[in-house]
């Protein structure tokens, strides 16, 4: 009951403040455009960032493919949209707009989710059933077939990429999701599902000779990843009214490993701050031009060097406060 | 009149980005960019929302000026140059059997092929072949083969020069003596480069010719190379005619105010740029000329100037 009443007040206070910010409750008062939209990809990039966390920093499974994953939400939510996006708001025509339209977007964002899940599971079952790199070589490979495989559909644009998607989803949006991403991954890492992925990264093979099966456990956190990919993508299209296949390159698919990376595998807080330090350091370096890319590589170097676990290692933020409750730390990943 | 430039990483979304903080943070009263029709339609729906208009220098896509009555451009259109191709085959080439290998991954390829086929037809000519490759493909002798047993007079190759000018030395390898025929994706030094002697009488059609007599080409060509010590692309003679027909609008319009400024942009007519005389139609399409360049030993020849025909 208790987290029901704060899932209410989560929810009133993220579109309360969506209002807010965009000018609708105060007159007068709003915030930058451009800051609102930095802000609303990090939160995407949190999402992503947080998913693809309980693949490789949980469960340690070197995943190259979430950006696959991200394109499959991307077009099916925004085909979803587009095609029967009229007949929908039809089917629940009684309600305001503005709820038919989160009807549209919630309905979207569901089938984005399936979609993206089933193709977690088609790569899932077969490649995680082997060790080591193989995963790594599978999921790069299924990122690239899936953009090749768009580009080649020409009901949703091809090369051209597919214009006119609706602007449904917002800040508010954008930031329920991150939260119930958070809070779905921290559920299962804290659950006896959870130690069992923690189990399979520290000794896969001392994890079944304790009667896992690991197989069965690496293929569900796998499905879970995707799917929440798939609804980062689907907030993606219907944010920024425009996807195109060239977003979802592997370079992609790296620049999200790099987010959990610096904020440290196995920490859901550091992906968090992984994935906004990322875009406040693209964004923060636009003031020196060309050497924008330059200067993030270097600091990203830096960052490496001097916390080579990331910034939080395997640290979550409550265990900065928990004093006297000695808090258990999940232990770091093995490298290698 | 002040610039201020960001970059997008060729990524959409980072275009998208950069136009909300140029709009929103610099406060810009037009945009000029992107280059790559992708790109364009990433940044275009802000720039409407937001009436600020908008000039693409060089997406040639249909679709891009078709976001809104904020969206401009300043190049020409895939059907205007896929028609200037059919001219080449048909008045200058003089010849009745065209193949056409493009690249289907491609959409300018693929918008050209079916434009091109369109005209040709139009004209009473016959596509005796269609081959496709995909970009990043380095072996085309298959779809070449197939072209040749069709025995064509001329080839369209609407592709951009890297795989152009591998496609030319594998004709020529088979024992293919006829022309190919191409557009604006030719158009790079490493055209040659790559395809050296293959290329030799080939045609294309292009945005300006460094080589036409026009004066305003030749200052336009004297003054960038006394700034920059560079002879200007195609593309740099687009960036420096969007800059000025937008200059010229504002000056027309005596304000920047966004809706006054795409007034003003709509009744630009005959406008004296270096890529030709522009005139915006009422689609906020350039309607302007295309130039025909014939490959000669390394030399990109300028050969003649194509009007458009109606509108």
């Amino acid at each position: 009951m208790k987290g029901f009443v704060l899932a209410i007040v989560f929810v009133a206070v993220l579109f309360l403040g969506n209002a807010f910010l965009t000018g609708g409750l105060v007159p007068g008062f709003s915030v930058s455009p451009y800051f609102l939209q930095v802000v609303s990809l990090a939160g995407i990039n949190i999402i992503l960032a947080v998913s693809l966390n309980l693949i490789n920093g949980f469960t340690g499974q070197f995943s190259i493919g979430h950006a696959g994953f991200m394109a499959i939400g991307a077009y099916v939510s925004a085909y979803v949209t587009a095609a029967f996006g009229d007949r929908i708001r039809g089917a629940v025509g009684m309600l305001p707009p503005a709820f038919q339209n989160s009807v549209l977007l919630l309905i979207a964002l569901g089938i984005a989710a399936a979609c993206a899940a089933v193709a977690g599971f088609l790569v899932g079952v077969p490649s995680l059933r082997l060790r080591g790199d193989y995963l790594a070589i599978v999921t790069l490979g299924f990122g690239e077939i899936i953009r090749v495989f768009i580009l080649n559909i020409d009901a949703v644009g091809g090369a051209r990429g597919f214009s006119g998607i609706p602007r449904l989803a917002n800040f508010a949006w954008i930031y329920l999701f991150a939260g119930a991403t958070i809070l779905v991954v921290s559920r299962i890492v804290r659950s006896s599902f959870g130690r069992t992925l923690v189990a399979i990264r520290e000794d896969e093979i001392a994890a079944e000779a304790m009667g896992v099966n690991t197989t069965r456990a690496k293929v569900i956190s796998f499905v879970v990843s995707s799917a929440m990919a798939g609804v980062a993508g689907g907030l993606f299209a219907h944010y920024l009214m425009y996807v195109h296949t060239n977003s979802f390159t592997f370079i992609k698919s790296f620049e999200i490993i790099i987010m959990i990376v610096i904020g440290g595998l196995g920490s859901i807080t550091g992906s968090v701050l992984g994935a906004v330090l990322y875009i406040v350091l693209t964004e923060g370096l636009r003031q020196f031009a060309q050497y924008r890319m330059v200067l993030f590589s270097l600091l990203l170097i830096v960052i490496m060097i001097v916390r080579p676990q990331g910034i939080l290692g395997h640290r979550e933020l409550r265990s900065f406060f928990a004093r006297r409750r000695r808090v258990e730390p999940v232990p770091p990943p093995v490298a290698g | 009149m002040r610039v201020a430039v960001e970059d997008d990483q060729s990524k959409p979304e980072e275009a998208a980005t950069a136009v909300t903080k140029l709009i929103n943070q610099n406060h810009v009263v037009a945009m000029l960019g992107e280059v790559s029709s992708s790109r364009s339609l990433a940044a275009a729906p802000i720039c409407q929302a937001n009436n600020v208009p908008m000039i693409s220098p060089s997406s040639t896509n249909p679709r891009v000026t078709q976001v809104g009555d904020y969206i401009f451009r300043v190049c020409f259109t895939d059907p205007f140059q896929a028609e200037v191709g059919a001219r080449i085959a048909w008045e200058i080439l003089k010849v009745k059997k065209v193949a056409i290998l493009s690249d289907v991954r491609n959409d300018y390829s693929v918008g050209l092929q079916t434009f091109f086929r369109q005209h040709f037809k139009g004209f009473g000519g016959e596509i005796v072949a269609e081959q496709s490759y995909s970009e990043g493909d380095s072996d085309f002798r298959a779809q070449l083969t197939q072209i040749k047993s069709a025995n064509p007079e001329a080839i369209y190759v609407p592709g951009y020069y890297t795989e152009v000018a591998t496609i030319a030395r594998q004709a020529r390898e088979l024992g293919i003596s006829v022309p190919l025929i191409g557009g604006d994706g030719w158009d790079s030094p490493r055209l040659w480069e790559i395809g050296g002697e293959a290329l030799n009488g080939c045609y294309f059609s292009n945005h300006y010719s460094v080589d036409d007599p026009s004066p305003a080409v030749q200052k336009f060509v004297s003054d960038y190379k006394k700034r920059y010590n560079q002879t200007p692309d195609a593309l740099a003679a687009l960036g420096y005619d969007a800059a000025r027909i937008l200059s010229d609008a504002m000056k027309r319009a005596g304000t920047t105010r966004g809706d006054k400024v795409r007034d003003a942009l709509l009744g630009t007519k005959d406008f004296q740029g270096v890529t030709g005389t522009i005139t915006i139609n009422k689609e906020r399409n350039a309607v302007k000329p295309a130039v025909v360049l014939k490959i000669e030993n390394g030399k990109f020849n300028y050969m003649t100037t194509v009007k458009p025909t109606g509108t």
